[in-house]
């Protein structure tokens, strides 16, 4: 999915039925279209692992929106990733509020940096994780904590625990 | 008396999260009786008179908000769930939705009958995907069985109630920024007036609560007004405006406490209360610092401070913006204030969502000077320059559209007048007197 020309794609990509088909069966939910723009940015995602110029074309064109106005949404939530910059398999978050910071949070964040080789916001080359900071995950109860994906870890307090999470993740 | 919880009096039992569990105990028998027995407007009325506040952090009395919708509007109307709570260190509605999704349920009913809206959008931040999930599953059990959809339990009443995910930002809490949002658009609070109430949704009338307010309008209408008036603090008889702090409040303890977690409490309890009696005390046999006493945005209270009640008016009286989302965050003694106040700069500089320039450009300056106090790179006048920026930052002066800014530059304020000798201390030794960042095996 990476491309060096983000024109690359458009008109011979297409997004699948059954993403299309999500994406219309959501439109009697709400009273206008564009309310769709953000379930449709994460059906994308969750099916590209990043939401392309293409794909955001096609979805302007289910929601009777300009690609400029998908795009205007998509870009404000730093959570979507375009056709250069994918997700990996799985996204891996550290959590880095204050709660998770009295806790060792820091620590655990540049563990995870060492461990897999890779910044914040990186991908490992194997393309199987993808590392990024959160702001307060809502896990404050067992900080330090992390996310995979959408799923709250917490307590993520020994190097075995960070090394036992990479190993899960890596035979996903 | 040990107070008996309510709204998580369900949360432990095996099957907290389902339908049939949730009828066992009783469960949708007071909507049920709601819908047959009362009007809309009787239910308002009955909320009102409980003198409910809204539990998201601003405390706005909750039937007030519902009187404020056009009176005879043709509809629709919508009633929007804001459990974006992404407000640092609170994780309450989390569990509330986790663990007893269908009471949460109930309450939208009965608020969405009260305003008479026709949809509630169930808009939940991304992070809480198995509260998604879980609440998703409590929708298609309650659709199954007649309690959502056309005439609700046989009532003339129907209602539709869609999850809607958040993607990661904070300011989609604020109520109109979270509106923009599930419109479709980039997460920017409008200027109000015009507020929700008249033009919300799609241009209609909206009423935004979150979950613990409308878990609580449930138990108001099971057991009564007088009940709920019987928890909490009652109004100061100094201030003719008060409206009390009535009712029960999910509290969150947090940082370093033995026993992190969620506790319901009436409202009022104090912050050393809430750590001695409910967070196991402060952790390694250490003294408290200070804390954070509701979320990031209402500043910082001194250990000196934690006899102060946590009711809709004790935070403010020791200069901190109020009681928030009801969330304490404890640091010790060997705490440095600059990291802990780092944490909160980057934290706001990070969640700007940059519409209007003093907040945008505001946090971030403020950010990069404690940065560079970090550092040891901070200068004599740094301190006083961190103070004006949080001064003029922020509905309170009048130059934002949102109280983002000024949930940012409370806490600026608040640690450099209450830790004042320790910045300039730390500004004239440099890093060297830093705390050590700790390590992730801290305990």
């Amino acid at each position: 999915m990476i491309q060096d020309n983000p024109m690359a794609g458009i008109g011979v990509e297409k997004l699948s039925h059954s993403v299309r088909d999500q994406i219309i069966g959501l439109l009697p939910r709400y009273p206008c279209k564009q309310a769709v723009t953000l379930p449709a940015l994460h059906i994308v995602q969750d099916e590209l692992r990043c939401v392309p110029f293409w794909a955001m074309r096609e979805i302007a064109d289910i929601l009777d929106l300009s690609p400029a106005e998908v795009h205007d949404t998509m870009s404000f939530y730093g959570f979507f990733r375009t056709g250069e910059d994918p997700l990996g398999k799985t996204r891996l978050w550290v959590c880095r509020s204050l709660a998770c910071q009295l806790r060792g949070g820091d620590d655990l964040l540049s563990q995870f940096c060492k461990k897999l080789g890779v910044s914040p916001t990186e991908t490992t080359g194997d393309g199987m994780i993808t590392l990024e900071f959160a702001e307060c995950i809502g896990a404050c109860e067992g900080a330090p904590a992390v996310m995979v994906n959408d799923e709250h870890r917490l307590n993520i307090d020994q190097p075995e625990k960070v090394d036992a999470l990479i190993e899960e993740l890596r035979a996903l | 008396m040990a107070y008996e919880p309510v709204l998580l009096g369900r949360a432990n039992k095996a099957d907290s999260t389902s339908l049939e569990g949730y009828r066992r105990d009783g469960g949708y028998e007071t909507l049920g009786r709601i819908l047959k027995e009362m009007t809309c407007d009787q239910v308002t009325e009955a909320v009102k008179s409980s003198g409910l506040r809204g539990r998201g952090g601003a405390g706005f009395p909750t039937g007030l908000k519902w009187t404020f919708l056009p009176k005879g509007h043709p509809g629709p109307i919508y009633l929007c769930v804001n459990v974006d709570e992404s407000e640092p260190c609170t994780f309450n509605n989390r569990v509330l939705v986790e663990k007893d999704p269908h009471q949460v349920l109930e309450g939208i009913a009965l608020s969405a009958y009260a305003v008479k809206a026709s949809t509630a959008y169930f808009y939940i931040r991304y992070e809480y995907g198995a509260g998604m999930r879980i609440m998703q599953k409590a929708i298609d059990e309650a659709y199954a069985a007649g309690i959502l959809g056309k005439n609700i339990l046989g009532s003339n009443y129907s209602l539709d109630v869609f999850i809607h995910r958040g993607a990661g930002a904070y300011i989609c809490g604020e109520e109109t920024g979270l509106i923009e949002s599930l419109e479709g658009k980039r997460a920017w609070p409008r200027i109000k007036p015009p507020f929700p109430a008249i033009e919300g949704a799609f241009r209609k009338p909206t009423i935004v609560n979150n979950p613990e307010t409308l878990a609580n309008v449930v138990h108001i209408l099971q057991k009564g007004s007088d009940w709920f008036k019987s928890i909490g603090v009652p109004p100061d008889p100094k201030n003719p405006r008060d409206p009390g702090s009535y009712g029960p409040k999910l509290y969150c303890i947090s940082g370093h406490v033995n026993s992190p977690g969620v506790v319901e409490l009436p409202l009022g309890v104090t912050v050393r209360q809430l750590i001695t009696d409910h967070g196991g005390g402060v952790w390694k046999g250490k003294k408290a610092k200070g804390c954070i006493p509701g979320g990031n945005s209402m500043g910082v209270m001194t250990e000196a401070e934690f006899d102060t009640p946590l009711d809709f008016n004790g935070p403010g009286r020791v200069g901190c913006l109020g009681l928030g989302t009801g969330a304490v965050t404890v640091f010790d003694e060997d705490t440095s204030i600059v990291d802990v106040l780092h944490n909160l700069c980057r934290f706001f500089q990070h969640e700007s969502c940059g519409q209007c320039t003093p907040c945008r450009e505001g946090t971030g300056w403020m950010f990069k000077i404690i940065d560079r106090f970090a550092k040891g790179q901070g200068r004599g006048e740094d301190l006083a320059v961190l103070e004006e920026i949080a001064d003029k930052i922020g509905i309170m002066p009048g130059t934002t559209i949102c109280g983002l800014a000024d949930g940012a530059g409370w806490p600026v304020k608040n640690a450099i007048r209450k830790f004042r000798p320790e910045f300039e201390k730390y500004i004239q030794d440099g890093s060297s007197k830093r705390s050590k960042p700790l390590p992730m095996a801290a305990h």
